[in-house]
């Protein structure tokens, strides 16, 4: 048998980047060649402990702040004199002047934001997607850090008003990490953090199912790199926020519906 | 369009601030550096923050990391760090600054304690590092930012045909790599 037209293509197939037609005839191809499926399972689990094993650089949290330094300096320097500077001076006093003016700037654009944000839905994504963010910056994505579902939910439930459902779904490949506070939809919410390899899930919750009533098919949004994924039920609202692809956080959305 | 400086600053925060830990993963990845790697995750958010106006709103994570991967290449350079060669043999991982034989000559045998402690784990990272950075990328975007073809190809500013191809010789050499560690 011929195996190299199709080795060229065990790698998009592994990726998932095939059309169907030429996905189906590699899968025809692998039922009659053991060959071929080795070389498969070899690229499968390499990519298994590539996505296990291999660590994930997260930024240290003073990078953020720093490189927030830098730039209020560089916008100081760009609004007063437009042309290029070598020799920033007094750059201390810059420094500050910066930062005060970044502060206030990021006050008024939010305030901006909000007054003229065109869809609610997308004001709520655009909060919940901010505060995973900053959750990440920090370096403390959890105020309660454990893998054990009654040891986060009574630290939620005693300083909210609602008590959140937290299910189990490490079989599922999606370990519980942990939970914190935060606040969107004008209101404290809870936010359940799990895992899935290296990515961190931010499920935020909170009571009531918003203004659309009973979205029991989760709508995916996609917004600047991350995805988000939205529900709710006869209770509460549901938002999933990672940088994981959507299919899988569409996965863990179902998942954790069907275990409440 | 020139953005006013507001709106310049909301959408650094968005698309700079947001995608900081996918910045700095492939800079460390990259650089393979924790200190190296910052200063390139710097020298790229400024880079960002000038030309925002080129920024077409889509999608932040890609755009962003097109970035740093050219502020890495450009560093590189600066660095005189060669090594264009993409063999994966001693030459050119020696050209890139490795010394393959540096693992066996550990004089407190703390490298052989941290290979029996994590095993696994220390033989990919050491066969990712030692992947020449034009496969590596490819790999920690693939697998490690999970990201497709397509949005590969725009950040290495390549088609998609040589993201695939790179890809593939990528896993060959690692596969090749970890079997022959395991074999030692």
């Amino acid at each position: 048998m011929d195996c190299s037209p199709i080795e060229r293509l065990l790698d998009p197939y592994l990726d998932d980047e095939l059309d169907p037609a030429r996905a189906a005839s590699v899968r025809t191809h692998l039922e009659g060649c053991c060959a071929c499926r080795r070389v498969l399972d070899a690229m499968s689990s390499l990519r298994t402990t590539i996505r296990t094993e291999a660590p994930y650089h997260r930024a240290p949290p003073e990078l953020a702040m720093r490189m927030r330094e830098t730039l209020g300096r560089e916008s100081q320097e760009a609004v007063r004199t437009p042309a290029p500077r070598t020799h920033p001076p007094r750059w201390n006093r810059w420094f500050q002047l910066g930062a005060a003016v970044l502060a206030a700037v990021v006050v008024s654009t939010t305030a901006t934001w909000l007054l003229t944000a065109p869809d609610p839905e997308w004001a709520i994504a655009e909060q919940v997607i901010n505060g995973h963010a900053r959750s990440a910056l920090t370096g403390r994505p959890m105020e309660v850090a454990s893998s054990d579902r009654h040891a986060v939910k009574p630290w939620l439930s005693a300083r909210l008003d609602f008590s959140p459902p937290v299910v189990d779904l490490t079989t599922a490949g999606f370990p519980l990490r942990g939970g914190r506070l935060d606040y969107a939809a004008g209101r404290p919410v809870a936010v359940l953090v799990y895992a899935h390899r290296q990515h961190v899930i931010d499920l935020y919750v909170w009571p009531g199912a918003q203004s659309r009533s009973g979205l029991d098919r989760p709508r995916t949004f996609t917004r600047n790199g991350f995805n988000v994924v939205h529900w709710t039920d006869a209770d509460m609202t549901y938002w999933a926020i990672s940088d994981l692809n959507s299919a899988d956080l569409e996965a863990f959305a179902n998942n954790y519906k069907t275990a409440k | 369009m020139t953005l006013d400086h507001s709106a310049r600053m909301k959408r650094f925060e968005e698309v700079c601030v947001a995608h900081l830990d996918a910045a700095h993963n492939l800079a460390r990845w990259l650089t393979r550096d924790a200190r190296n790697a910052e200063d390139v995750v710097q020298e790229a958010c400024l880079r960002a923050f000038r030309f925002l106006d080129s920024f077409d709103g889509r999608n932040g994570r890609t755009w962003l990391l097109a970035i740093v991967r050219n502020t890495y290449y450009t560093w590189r350079e600066k660095n005189r760090v060669h090594g264009s060669s993409v063999e994966f043999d001693e030459d050119a991982l020696a050209a890139l600054g490795y010394d393959m034989h540096s693992l066996g000559n550990d004089p407190d045998d703390s490298i052989d304690r941290a290979l029996k402690e994590d095993e696994s784990r220390r033989r990919i990272e050491c066969a990712l590092a030692q992947l020449p950075p034009e496969f590596r990328e490819v790999i920690v975007l693939r697998e490690l930012e999970e990201l497709s073809y397509k949005e590969i190809a725009v950040i290495i500013a390549a088609p998609i045909g040589t993201v695939m191809s790179r890809l593939s010789r990528a896993r060959k050499l690692l596969l090749l790599e970890l079997q022959a560690t395991q074999a030692s």
